[in-house]
């Protein structure tokens, strides 16, 4: 009653503008506004440009012309630029099924009730909420030719005798950057996890102890289907993350040695910004774009369906 | 052929003691219901014979086999949960399937046992659903059917009716209390509410801060309460208290209290000797008083002023002051009482009950 008597009082003295938002169809577009309005603006229209960017001749210096789809013919003959979407694939892969399992496995030993569970949950954090660039710069210098504090363990342990050259060799160089990819999406995985963990009832486990599963089939019958849901966006999201990385590699690589550790972000960017080719480059970009929408769709069908499970 | 025997039993959670002492002996084929308030340690005692919690001292024995070491799987027991705990991924047969798949049984076994349950239930036409397309009834049957698929020794039944609505939970009482008649296994069942221990229990097992107060079957348990607690707990509505002084008149002990004074009657009479002098508690039953008539004997009888009308339909329930005490009776639904009224009422000698005003155990 008083509710109602304050807002017809208040409607009163509100001016004639203000009014039309007590109608919902106003009142949405106006919470609305600005994040149409940042989004528009910040992704929809770049993207938009890059569009018309990837379909030109344009350079650095040189505003160019419309070429149709030139460039996408040019990057496909590209060596690079092939074994560049190889990369992608495999990073992407190995680091998501490795973040996926050790995420899972710290999410469950998380889950367990233990002394200064709180202090270790918010530990497991810190390779995510330190900026990337920063950790990177470390991971580089523990990677380091001549300093590597890896190599320095692995002599002093008698594993090796002479130096690895870690970023120096290409297939040693991938590694690197997957496991420091690993490392930093670790947290992100095991956290999300662990929420999920702890929707699950603890009824349910001791309902099948009873029935009779063993703690693995307690886990593969009961826990891992419930937890699927969650198991799925969490993936997505790493995957669209991963697929478009590009601070790690351009700070420890920067696609190097000899251009085997590019992926689509920093060639696009390399041969966009470096050399000075913008269409190339936002062509290189671009074609990341049918492939993640491919995944994307797949993985949303495919969690539509657990859901409705 | 079960018996389940609990020789000592006792539970500490870091400084907490939760159960304490437990002696208990359950018999082959028996339905043995504890119950108590919440926090008074059956669900922990319950969860300790299925082996989901660790016995901190003590032994459970199943028939002659001391299980304390022995994980729940190898119990031979089946548990129905207080929320079902229904695996949610699956449908009702792979829910009752579950357990027998794990122990490995033959698919036509399976599939058999499987029917036998639903029809038991009369969930046949639910076998293809999932747990949340049920309404909570059925989820309970599915409950109780994924027991009954594993044929085993000892049932237990942690609170399993206390989220359905209360007419369901009348219904499911008497679905319970056949289905243990028709399966005969034995069977422990948990509740905090005093009517379900004393409809469904050959015994009941009164607990309170994690002791156990009285085991006997429900007449006993109302009948002759062991202390104060059990009598308060067991009956509804609850049986009137009321401090007094027990003293010696005429050579017979009576109870005394402001606006109070009843005569002890036989038998109590000459326990309730040896205490003269000293307080007690009088407790008398709602239904064990009634208007005063020229056939009771004046010591037996007390006024009492209505303060409350609680009209029933099957009975009036008066909330009364009797000199310092409330107290609460129960009487003919013709009767015409109006709050504020003067009453003169008397109880049932044979009905009376003192409790030590210490000790709080039956006089």
């Amino acid at each position: 009653m008083a509710v109602t008597a304050l807002s017809a009082a208040e409607s009163k003295r509100l001016s004639p503008r203000l009014r039309k938002l007590e109608d919902e169809r106003w009142l949405a577009m106006a919470l609305l506004a600005p994040t149409a309005i940042l989004l528009g603006l910040f992704i929809a229209y770049p993207f938009f440009e890059g569009v018309l960017l990837s379909l030109s001749s344009t350079r650095v210096g040189e505003p160019g012309h419309f070429v149709g789809l030139k460039n996408f013919y040019k990057i496909w003959d590209d060596s690079i630029f092939r074994h560049t979407v190889w990369n992608t694939f495999y990073y992407t892969a190995v680091t998501t099924v490795f973040k996926l399992a050790l995420g899972l496995w710290l999410a469950i030993l998380l889950n367990r009730h233990f002394r200064g569970k709180a202090i270790i949950r918010a530990f497991i954090l810190l390779p995510f909420i330190i900026p990337t660039v920063l950790s990177t710069f470390a991971w580089k210098w523990m990677f380091d030719p001549t300093f590597s504090v890896i190599n320095w363990t692995l002599f002093q342990l008698g594993l090796i005798t002479t130096r690895i050259n870690w970023l120096g060799d290409p297939d040693l160089a991938m590694t690197s950057i997957i496991i420091i990819n690993i490392w930093r999406g670790v947290p992100f995985f095991a956290i999300t996890l662990l929420a999920g963990l702890q929707t699950i009832s603890p009824e349910l486990h001791e309902a099948a102890a009873i029935d009779g599963a063993r703690p693995w089939q307690r886990f593969w019958h009961v826990t891992w289907p419930l937890l699927m849901p969650v198991t799925l966006v969490v993936v997505l999201f790493s995957v669209i993350q991963t697929f478009a990385d590009f601070q790690l590699v351009y700070v420890m690589t920067g696609g190097g040695p000899a251009n085997a550790t590019h992926l689509f972000a920093t060639y696009a960017y390399q041969l966009g910004i470096g050399t000075g080719l913008l269409s190339e480059g936002a062509a290189i970009s671009l074609a990341m774009f049918p492939f993640l929408f491919i995944i994307v769709v797949v993985q949303l069908l495919y969690i539509r369906r657990v859901e409705t499970r | 052929m079960a018996e389940v025997s609990l020789h000592k039993l006792n539970k500490k959670f870091d400084t907490t003691h939760v159960v304490k002492d437990v002696d208990l002996q359950i018999r082959d084929k028996e339905f043995m219901v504890f119950v108590g308030p919440s926090g008074c340690g059956k669900t922990t005692t319950l969860r300790m014979i299925a082996g989901l919690e660790a016995i901190t001292t003590g032994e459970i024995r199943i028939d002659d086999r001391v299980v304390n070491e022995v994980p729940p799987m190898d119990r031979d027991i089946a548990m129905v949960f207080q929320n079902y705990a229904l695996y949610p991924h699956m449908s009702v047969a792979s829910n009752l399937a579950f357990g027998l798949k794990m122990r490995k049984f033959e698919k036509a076994e399976i599939e058999k046992r499987i029917n036998n349950a639903a029809s038991i239930l009369g969930i046949e036409s639910l076998l293809q659903r999932k747990p949340r397309q049920l309404s909570g009834g059925q989820r309970q049957r599915v409950a109780l059917g994924r027991a009954i698929v594993r044929d085993p020794k000892v049932f237990l039944f942690d609170e399993p009716l206390s989220n359905l609505d209360a007419k369901l939970r009348v219904q499911m009482r008497v679905e319970l209390k056949k289905l243990h008649e028709r399966l005969a296994v034995t069977s422990v069942y948990v509740t905090h509410d005093q009517v379900e221990a004393m409809t469904l229990g050959d015994r009941v097992v009164v607990m309170k801060d994690g002791v156990v107060q009285q085991v006997g079957e429900p007449l006993e348990l109302y009948n002759t309460p062991a202390n104060r607690f059990v009598a308060g707990f067991i009956g509804s509505p609850a049986m009137n208290f009321a401090d007094v002084t027990l003293v010696e008149n005429g050579g017979k002990p009576v109870a005394e209290a402001p606006g109070l004074r009843i005569g002890v009657p036989g038998e109590l009479a000459t326990r309730a000797r040896a205490k003269i002098g000293r307080k007690a508690t009088l407790g008398i039953r709602p239904e064990d008083i009634h208007l005063a008539t020229a056939a009771d004997a004046p010591e037996y009888c007390f006024e009492a002023v209505v303060e409350v009308v609680e009209q029933l339909g099957s009975e009036i329930l008066l909330d009364m002051r009797v000199g310092s005490a409330v107290m609460v009776a129960s009487v003919e639904p013709t009767l015409r009482v109006r709050a504020h009224d003067k009453l003169k009422l008397a109880l049932k000698p044979e009905r009376l009950h003192l409790f030590d005003a210490e000790s709080e155990a039956s006089i």
